[in-house]
């Protein structure tokens, strides 16, 4: 557990295996809601949040039913159950607390009750750090930081790509190819480009 | 096997149940107290979030109505139905609504405003002025390029191919986007009864404003003198009329020499005067148009050709013997 560690978690999960540019995951919203920078930068708020409570919520449920029940198996469906309530609770609570927060952040996160970018950091969660034997308290603090840092990758890739389509409507782009063909070549210009940090060793 | 199976079932099962029991609490606890009437007005609006009203969309609208007693008139677009059924869920009076339409104060096409350039920019009269001016010699006209149209919700700007922008009256909800978008602020919103506009907008002399455009106002002053209601004046060498006073009898139009006015009144009823004329030659003295004629003491005659149809002589005739009669009925008093 030294800083080292999580360095190498955070560039990992941003760059080296980016949710949506390397891993393909989540690239509904990655298409969808990347046509204006602010709301990538909100859905990104949204997602990185989501993300990082359902690491933990998840690492608890996996740690402490799945696994002494033996059932890990079962973990998909487990978390699908797990991260739609997280969600749902998630957003009572924020329209209760706070409503400028809700009114910015609300009409996210019924988007991402199922998305499978943040059921795949869940998966990936127990691959890389809880089932590999690592100290409970190690594996609980990483399996954090790295939906954090997932969050934080999906994020990255989506305000780039929001970024990117906001001059393109400038650019003369061919009739054929306005819209979602277009951005679907830049999808696959982005992930070619993150590839090169596959070589990338810490 | 048998245990897999029952263990996995469990499991689920009770977690399944822990998740619902959370909910159904947390849905009590956080219980957000949602006016039930901000639900029904926002049900009643239009839904366009044009924010014509005011406020940040329609939501804001029904929260606000709710919360302050916002006048429930304030929805331009939804016109007088929205604003009764908005009144009745609140309880309150409807208010008078008055619904208004868009009036694009210049006529100028291409065959009769004089064009100094060849614009070929980006299509957006706000992009044409920045890049200076305009194609068209009048500084003040219209750009014909659209962007009341592009900002039109209710698709009710039309332009003709002269490069006029019309306004159509069945679609327009008197929002205003349009008056914002122009860059020339030739577009006001007015009354929707107000049936006829000066279309123009030059404030040039008259021979200036001759001399770029043939449908111009000159302010040669024949609508200021003949308007019977005192409803037209020079500003700044351009007849302006004053809604509040017009009476929509459409004789500025007719005596305007560059047809800058415009009488949107498709047709006009015809005056007729009847056998229990006296002959006291009242109704010929207030006729703008000069259309009645007749002997001292015998009954006048109206020439149909001329008469436009405004209803002076009917409201001057001592022995009430004049009618108008035509494209709107059969009508003894006006208004």
């Amino acid at each position: 557990m030294d800083v080292g560690t999580f360095l190498a978690i955070i560039i990992g999960a941003v760059f080296v295996s980016n949710f949506v540019l390397m891993r393909f995951l989540g690239l509904c919203p990655f298409v969808g809601v990347s046509k204006d920078p602010d709301s990538a930068l909100g859905m990104g708020m949204a997602v990185i949040f989501v993300m990082t409570m359902a690491s933990l919520v998840t690492w608890f449920i996996y740690v402490f039913i799945l696994e002494p029940f033996g059932i890990t198996y079962l973990r998909t469906i487990a978390f699908i159950l797990v991260i739609a309530t997280l969600v749902q609770f998630v957003e009572m609570v924020i329209e209760k607390t706070s409503p400028a927060l809700h009114r910015s952040l609300g009409i996210y996160l019924p988007l991402i009750t199922t998305n499978c970018a943040v059921l795949g950091v869940a998966v990936v969660n127990v691959e890389d750090f809880i089932a590999t034997g690592l100290p409970l308290g190690a594996s609980f603090i990483y399996t954090v930081v790295h939906g954090f840092s997932a969050g934080l990758g999906f994020t990255l890739a989506l305000v780039l790509m929001a970024s990117i389509r906001q001059r393109l409507q400038l650019g003369g782009v061919p009739k054929t190819m306005i819209g979602i063909p277009i951005t679907f070549i830049v999808a696959g210009l982005m992930a070619m480009a993150f590839q090169g940090f596959s070589g990338l060793k810490i | 096997m048998q245990s897999v199976v029952v263990t996995s079932v469990v499991a689920l099962s009770s977690l399944a149940a822990l998740f619902g029991a959370v909910l159904a609490i947390a849905s009590k606890v956080f219980a957000v107290h949602r006016d039930p009437k901000v639900l029904e007005i926002l049900d009643a609006l239009p839904g366009a979030n044009c924010g014509a009203c005011g406020f940040p969309g329609c939501q804001g609208y029904a929260e606000a109505a709710v919360a302050a007693g916002v006048a429930p008139a304030a929805c331009p677009p939804g016109g007088a139905e929205v604003a009764k059924k908005v009144a009745d869920i609140l309880g309150a009076e409807a208010g008078e609504h008055v619904p208004k339409i868009a009036v694009v104060h210049c006529i100028g096409g291409k065959s009769n405003a004089v064009q100094r350039a060849a614009y070929d920019g980006i299509q957006d009269c706000r992009a044409a002025i920045l890049v200076g001016g305009k194609p068209k010699a009048c500084i003040f006209g219209c750009l014909s390029l659209g962007s009341c149209k592009a900002v039109c919700q209710f698709d009710a700007v039309e332009i003709d191919d002269e490069g006029v922008v019309h306004i159509n009256r069945d679609k327009c909800t008197g929002c205003g986007a349009c008056v914002d978008a122009c860059p020339v602020g030739i577009i006001d919103l007015v009354a929707k009864d107000m049936r006829v506009h000066v279309r123009c907008s030059n404030h040039d002399k008259g021979k200036a404003a001759k001399s770029v455009c043939q449908v111009a106002c000159i302010a040669c002053q024949m609508c200021v003198k003949k308007c019977p209601y005192d409803a037209i004046h020079m500003e700044n060498n351009l007849a302006v009329i004053d809604y509040g006073k017009c009476q929509n009898c459409g004789i500025c139009a007719a005596v305007c020499p560059t047809n800058a006015i415009v009488d949107e009144v498709k047709a006009r009823p015809k005056a007729v005067i009847g056998t229990s004329c006296t002959g006291q030659a009242k109704c010929v003295e207030v006729c703008p148009v000069k259309a009645i004629s007749g002997e001292p003491g015998e009954r006048h005659e109206v020439d149909r050709e001329k008469c436009i149809g405004c209803g002076l002589c009917m409201d001057a005739c001592p022995s009430k013997s004049i009618n108008m009669v035509g494209a709107l009925g059969h009508q003894r008093d006006r208004g």
